[in-house]
């Protein structure tokens, strides 16, 4: 270095908020998060143009909640479309990304890179959080608006008729759609805390994913069998299919609020696992 | 103020039963290179990631740039430049986006100054051409030079790199030397890793050697080439002649007979007490037939060997 040499000691920041940038930048510019992104924005147009297609009027209440009224209503698409997506191909998402949150970094070298920038490995942990957290609500914001989009392509678009039988206005309807993907992301959070504590136990991210997906595939087993009734309200995914409760009018926000509590209580105890986990872990990759 | 860059008590760890590092004291005083020799699997790299807070120790303690590891690391470590085992990036990103994605990851990284600092690193180590690659069309010894960029990002006040010549071409390993040497004239202390002995005597001005965990020896090169066993070696026909010359000096010669009738005599000999150079004039004076004169310090490589054992299997 033949200019004058820069101080060595910078003022300290507290935060430094360039980490989280250049994570969320990493992660949405990704091939695989992008092919994501698009297969679940083709799950509603799937749906759409089966509908559109087939002759077939449905009964009310017949096939997947809200699909006997995608033909009257296209803003119905989003609603059905999401009911599809949570039990599996959404949670699989969710595995894909926080299980790759360590584990890929693992896998890699540059965990060791990172630590040595230094990151800070809480700081590391609250990055790689939040990136899930980013994840989750722009998958399930994408599947609302895809929905809506093609629903209103394919089908009359109108005031919708909420499940308690009121009407609303198209614009409170996109409001209600924005509702039930923040809903469905606050569901997810709790899986996401899962998929990153997981993410700390190893090196091979594919096991960190697979094992988390498997979790909410477990609950909702667990939740079907009447016999364990008594633990069905702590189980990560009994609030899931809550979000049609954002359709009535009042909005019926019990079953928002006990999810929420729900899954603050999964984020709290997997974020402190994955805390007392990765705080003092050898990192030997 | 400790004039130490790196400095051990007893650091230890284990692996299971398996001591990785046995109490080592390291002592890497500022403004050296230093070269960290051992062979494959003696705990080098253990050490390293202890002296970076990768590893917690087992025992013992470590100091960095005068403050303990792993405790003091947020205001250790962005004082250091690191290549730990081998370079390692994300190799859907480029050169680049790396780089600056490691800086990100320091809080103290400026965001301002970040690109410029990118782009010079990456002219430091020839890799202008392909900063907008992504890294997977990197060959080996282009990410060994990303990896010395990266830890060339900010001015740095310690250095520690392992191996850092790995996978370079001969003109790759030159350039390498040469950004060490550099370093080293900046005041930067260098720590390095090699088992590459010839790339350890040209390059550093200290060195310690890791044997099966433990430290076997530490000093300045000087000191590690064991100035003292030094040999004198004569070649001459007139054996006689010449082994009572060295005797008078003090010496104690040995004889071996070469082909054609020439004698090869060899006697250890401590320079601080002997002048070398009056035995030649003594053995000239004597009459001997000088055909040959020599002295002889034993390589780097001796005396590795004669520390840590030869073969492969050294980490008994």
């Amino acid at each position: 270095m033949s200019s004058p040499k820069p101080a060595l000691h910078t003022p300290r920041r507290l935060v430094g908020l360039d980490l989280l940038i250049s994570e969320l930048a990493v992660l949405f510019r990704r091939r695989r998060t992008i092919a994501m992104l698009a297969s679940i924005a083709l799950i509603p147009i799937l749906l759409a143009v089966a509908v559109a297609l087939s002759s077939a009027v449905l009964e009310p209440g017949q096939g997947p909640p809200f699909l006997d009224r995608v033909t009257q209503n296209g803003l119905f698409v989003g609603f059905t479309a999401m009911v599809v997506g949570i039990p599996l191909f959404l949670p699989l998402t969710v595995g894909v990304v926080a299980g790759d949150t360590i584990a890929g970094e693992a896998a890699h070298g540059t965990l060791r890179y990172l630590l040595v920038a230094p990151a800070g490995r809480i700081r590391l942990l609250l990055v790689k959080y939040a990136g899930t957290v980013a994840w989750a609500l722009a998958a399930t914001t994408t599947l609302m608006l895809s929905g809506a989009v093609i629903g209103s392509i394919l089908f009359p678009v109108g005031p919708v008729t909420l499940l308690s039988g009121d009407v609303i206005a198209v614009p409170e309807a996109v409001l209600r759609i924005l509702l039930v993907a923040l809903y469905v992301s606050v569901s997810l959070m709790g899986l996401s805390a899962i998929g990153l504590f997981i993410s700390t136990l190893t090196d091979v991210p594919v096991g960190a994913m697979a094992a988390t997906v498997v979790v909410p595939i477990v609950s909702q087993i667990l939740d079907a069998l009447p016999q364990l009734a008594w633990m069905h309200p702590y189980l990560l995914t009994h609030y899931w299919l809550g979000f049609s409760d954002i359709l009535r009018n009042p909005i019926e926000w019990s079953s928002f609020g006990s999810n929420a509590v729900l899954q603050l209580a999964y984020i709290v105890i997997f974020g402190s696992l994955a805390y007392g986990r990765f705080a003092t872990k050898s990192i030997l990759s | 103020m400790t004039d130490l860059a790196i400095e051990t008590h007893a650091l230890s760890r284990r692996f299971g039963a398996q001591a990785a590092v046995a109490g080592i004291d390291l002592a890497v005083p500022r403004g050296s290179v230093f070269g960290f020799l051992g062979p494959n699997g003696s705990g080098k790299t253990t050490t390293i990631r202890m002296l970076l807070g990768l590893v917690e120790p087992t025992s013992g303690e470590s100091l960095v740039l005068g403050e303990s590891m792993p405790r003091g690391w947020r205001s250790v470590l962005p004082r250091v430049g690191a290549l730990v085992e081998g370079p390692a990036f994300l190799p859907y990103l480029s050169g680049a986006a790396n780089l600056s994605r490691f800086d990100a990851a320091d809080r103290d990284g400026e965001r301002r100054t970040r690109r410029d600092r990118v782009e010079s690193a990456l002219a430091r180590v020839g890799l202008s051409h392909a900063a907008g690659k992504p890294v997977k069309a990197y060959s080996l010894g282009m990410k060994q030079r990303l990896g010395l960029a990266n830890a060339m990002l900010r001015p740095r006040e310690l250095l520690v790199l392992d191996e850092p010549t790995n996978g370079l071409d001969p003109q790759g390993t030159r350039e390498v030397r040469n950004l060490i040497r550099s370093f080293a004239a900046d005041g930067t202390t260098v720590f390095v890793s090699s088992h590459l002995l010839v790339e350890v005597e040209q390059l550093c001005s200290h060195a310690a050697v890791m044997s099966a965990g433990s430290i076997v020896a530490q000093g300045t090169l000087h000191d590690l080439h064991g100035a003292d066993a030094t040999t004198v070696v004569v070649r001459t026909p007139d054996a006689e002649a010449a082994q009572r010359v060295l005797r008078e000096a003090g010496l104690d010669p040995t004889a071996v007979p070469l082909d054609g009738g020439d004698q090869r005599i060899t006697a250890a000999i401590d320079q601080s007490t002997v002048d070398a150079d009056g035995l030649v004039s003594a053995l000239v004076a004597a009459g001997v037939r000088v055909r040959g004169f020599a002295l002889d310090e034993p390589t780097l490589e001796d005396r590795f060997v004669a520390l840590t054992g030869e073969g492969f299997d050294v980490v008994a």
